[in-house]
């Protein structure tokens, strides 16, 4: 199959791929391209482990093909830090002791960080519904939740000092 | 100084709240689990699986696939010579990893694969042509003891008995004839429970490199890499010494990661082709052909008096063991009527085998599906005799001292306490609207100890590494290096603790039956003792006084009588500074079979509302109350009870094995076989009892496993509170309690 040549923008950089016609974008961005932080759990859109967002919306990697990412800019978990500076969200996961094995965490920092773009002050049933399309088999939740709250609380904070 | 009784002694950083050590690997994608390990020229493994649920395999011809170009291996089992040398349970392994003369579940490999490219491998997978002769087949625990049901294991089969029933496990004390003519009421009741998966989000992923000098390395997602390198081994013939096996970070385990499934094909493949091979599984092999947990079904029967003692209780319970046996009958006949004191009670753990993949542990293996049956029939028994249910599981609740029925005297236990605590507690007194229901029951699970052997190295700058065997499944990391600190009076932070791979340390068995802490934080406990004698010792020769004047408190080294007075402490930095001219590198070492594991208990309240137009039952509240012995870590702890009881809820209300008529599974993937999301549940609430158990030094009990057990139970008795319906099958999906609402109406 002949490959087709893909450029991109992931977590800012500029990226250039050729990929088979029928690859996912996610074995794309682990095997291609090394960013195994984009966690495979199903292959079929049913556990979000790949979230990643394509141009800020939130997709399961695995659904979307490597050669869809053309000309888009895509986020992974990868890209959340900025630099040493951990983003609210990872802060609050680790403070939280939001994650036990830690497989889900990267796609639930990835929802949890499209969640908050859209809405900085959302309830709780907000959050469970924003995150139903991920898979925790650890924690039973309650602790990403709080996670989440408690990132959501840092960001609100961080939003009125720079007003 | 190798004494493990509880001693009572005061923590400074036991029970602290710290950042786990693996939090920033795992928030940021560092963190590399099974697949995300490559090596140089590596090949992509695939399997190729059976589509039949029983049958004869007449013949494998796999010559257009070796001959197309990107196969560097094929293999089957001609290529995987019988090496277990009259050891039944790892003859079974070899079977299980690739079938021999007949396949024998859906799913259960054929043949495996190794190309260069995952396109390739599959190619050549459907290049492989099998020639199947199908045999009859049965998935049902309850058919598969029919007379006239097929014999999925004739090599199991003996005199006497049925050919599917492998054993009975038979425990309990007292006369339970004369039990129930003293009874006053007598509740029978049989019920049944579905095959679940313990679906962690990681499957199964390996990456083998085996030489032609008989070497060879495996980096796997596993809950025990000692157990696998056994194994691998001695499947494979090749010198236990010469497998150094690498525990990857790990996606979720829940016991499902305690046997080999793909892995010795992995090694064979790589030993042929001579390049290392990577294998993943999709998810629709983890569910057909790793190790769900068990299927069952059972008839319970208790008689009490009309003051509501109970004076008789039998059960018998058929456990689904899969296509081959194992010993999950004899667990559940082992937990069924632990939490009580029943004068007269016997219970009986029956293994069957099935068509179906090879059951592996889940979390309090066999135990929740008792407790169902238990639990469900306590409450009926309530609801006979007049009598509020928790008061009568109080009554006739198990204590210190009690014979528990499958041996031993209880020591000091918790399940009184987390029934007390239960009673107590607010969410008890919480008002219900319509349709709505509350529910409790109990839960117990052993816990072991077992083999551990851990090291722990002084640095230079005093920082020290801390090394143990054991896997982390669940937050250990922080807890050991929390118990090295506290003995060796230094901070936290200045511990790292990692997981070392089989050529590191001695034989470690695996992270199962909640052991992790226990063991290799006893382990630790005495590894840092040894280390502060030596410590003591480098102190005294630094101050050039008898080791017997040495002292250790806090942190430092004391040097103790008036004539030391002139002498300032010396902390761990100062003597780690100094050790090369001391005598050398400063370390402690602990090896041990540890014994005297605490028996763990939990009591849990459900409140659910059921839909009586859709049947959907929604859980509104939960609360759970668990002995912990000592909570190390109290956040993960909570985490422990929290996921157990998470995945209780799945398995009470959605998640299921449906096999078809053909044998084979129908919903092999996580949108129809449904865990848990979070919009499902609502947040979950702890309580932590502690209760020391005696035989360790800081008191410590497993955890992680015994709030499995009474979700299926509380949630049975809540649903029948909201509906008045009682169910006697889980999962109690919408389409069973539409179904019991219509009977009960009809």
């Amino acid at each position: 199959m002949a490959g087709v040549h893909v450029t991109t923008t992931i977590n800012n950089d500029p990226v250039e791929y050729v990929c088979p016609a029928d690859e996912s974008l996610l074995d794309v961005l682990r095997d291609n391209l090394g960013l195994t932080g984009v966690k495979e759990g199903c292959g079929t859109g049913d556990c979000g482990a790949c979230s990643v967002t394509l141009d800020g919306q939130l997709v399961c990697a695995c659904l979307v093909l490597g050669a869809e990412a053309e000309g888009r800019t895509i986020t992974t978990v990868e890209g959340m830090a900025d630099g040493e500076k951990l983003h609210p969200l990872q802060e609050q996961f680790i403070n939280n002791a939001a994650l036990q094995c830690g497989i889900c965490t990267p796609g639930f920092l990835i929802a949890a960080k499209a969640l908050l773009d859209e809405n900085l002050s959302p309830t709780e049933t907000e959050i469970r519904y924003a995150l139903a399309g991920n898979l925790c088999r650890c924690t039973g939740y309650d602790k990403i939740v709080k996670a989440v709250q408690a990132a959501a609380k840092d960001l609100r904070k961080q939003n009125k000092k720079k007003k | 100084m190798n004494d493990p009784k509880y001693t009572g002694q005061e923590f400074k950083v036991v029970g602290t709240r710290v950042k786990r050590p693996d939090g920033l690997d795992k928030v940021t994608g560092r963190a590399r689990y099974g697949a995300d390990m490559s090596a140089p020229g590596q090949l992509v493994g695939l399997m190729l699986r059976s589509p039949h649920a029983h049958a004869r395999i007449k013949k494998i011809d796999a010559s257009k696939a070796e001959k197309l170009a990107g196969v560097k291996a094929v293999i089957t089992s001609a290529d995987l010579p019988d090496l277990t040398g009259g050891n039944s349970g790892l003859y079974d392994t070899l079977e299980n990893c690739m079938a021999r003369d007949r396949a024998l579940y859906d799913g259960h490999a054929v043949a495996g694969v190794a190309a260069i490219d995952r396109t390739t491998a599959k190619k050549a997978l459907k290049l492989i042509k099998v020639t199947y002769e199908k045999l009859p087949h049965v998935t049902d625990v309850d058919e598969a003891l029919n007379d006239d049901a097929p014999i999925v294991q004739p090599r199991y089969a003996q005199d006497g008995r049925h050919g599917n029933l492998i054993n009975k496990g038979e425990f309990g004390h007292g006369d339970i004839d004369k039990g129930f003519a003293e009874a006053d009421v007598i509740v029978e009741r049989s019920y049944k429970t579905g095959q679940t998966h313990q679906g962690y989000i990681e499957p199964h992923a390996c990456l083998a490199s085996v030489s032609p000098d008989g070497t060879g390395e495996l980096w796997v997602t596993t809950q025990g890499h000692f157990a696998y390198r056994n194994n691998c081994a001695q499947l494979l013939g090749m010198d236990i010494a010469k497998l150094k096996v690498t525990s990857s970070e790990i996606g979720g385990g829940f016991g499902g990661k305690t046997h080999v499934w793909m892995e010795p094909i992995a090694l064979a493949l790589s030993r042929k082709a001579n390049r290392p091979v990577k294998m993943v599984m999709s998810r629709e092999e983890v569910f057909k052909a790793s190790g769900p947990t068990c299927s069952t079904s059972m008839d319970i029967k208790i008689g009490a008096k009309k003051d509501g003692t109970i004076v008789a209780a039998r059960a018998e319970c058929r456990y689904m063991n899969g296509a081959f046996p194992g010993m999950w009958g004899t667990l559940g006949g082992m937990t069924a009527f632990a939490c009580y004191n029943i004068a007269n009670n016997k219970a009986i753990g029956v293994n069957v085998l099935c068509n179906r993949p090879k059951v592996a542990a889940y979390r309090a293996p066999s135990a929740p599906m008792m407790a169902f049956g238990v639990e469900s029939t306590i409450d009926q028994l309530a609801k006979e005799l007049g009598t509020d249910p928790v008061e009568l599981r109080l009554k006739n609740v198990a204590k210190e001292g009690t014979l528990a029925p499958y041996g031993p005297v209880w020591g000091p236990i918790g399940i009184e306490p987390t029934l007390e605590a239960v009673r107590d507690h607010p969410h008890m007194r919480a008002k219900l609207g319509k349709n709505q229901g509350r529910g409790v029951a109990c839960g117990f699970w052993f816990n072991i100890g077992g083999q551990t052997c851990s090291d722990l190295n002084i640095g230079p700058d005093g920082t020290v590494n801390l090394t143990v065997g054991t896997i982390d499944v669940g937050g250990a990391r922080a807890s050991l290096a929390l118990i090295a600190a506290e003995e060796l009076g230094i901070a936290y932070e200045d511990v790292r603790t990692n997981i070392g791979d089989t050529s590191s340390l001695g034989h470690n068995d695996t992270t199962e039956g909640s052991r992790g802490t226990f063991s290799s934080g006893m382990a630790t406990i005495f590894a840092a003792r040894k280390a502060i004698d030596v410590l003591k010792e480098r102190a005294a020769k630094m101050w050039q006084i008898p080791v017997e004047a040495v002292t250790w408190e806090d942190g430092s080294a004391h040097a103790v009588g008036n004539e030391h007075d002139n002498l300032s402490p010396l902390t761990l930095k100062d003597i780690a500074k100094k050790a090369g001219n001391t005598g050398g590198p400063i370390a402690g070492h602990h090896e041990a079979t540890a014994d005297g594991a605490g028996v763990s208990f939990a009591s849990h309240i459900v409140d659910v509302e059921v839909d009586p137009e859709t049947g959907k039952t929604t859980i509104l509240r939960y609360t759970v109350v668990q002995d912990a012995g000592k909570a190390i870590h109290p956040d993960y702890v909570e985490g422990q009870f929290q996921g157990a009881a998470a995945q209780g809820i799945g398995w009470a209300l959605n998640e299921e094995y449906i096999y078809g008529e053909d044998g084979r599974l129908q919903n092999g993937a996580f949108l129809d076989y449904r865990m848990p999301v979070c919009s499902d549940l609502p947040s979950i609430d702890t309580k932590i009892l502690e209760i020391p158990n005696p035989s360790h030094p800081y008191g410590i009990r497993g955890v992680g496993e015994t709030s499995i057990v009474p979700p299926l139970g509380a949630i049975g008795n809540a649903v029948s509170n909201a509906v008045g319906v009682r169910m006697y099958e889980v999962p109690m999906s919408p389409p069973r309690i539409l179904k019991a609402l219509d009977d009960a109406s009809a």
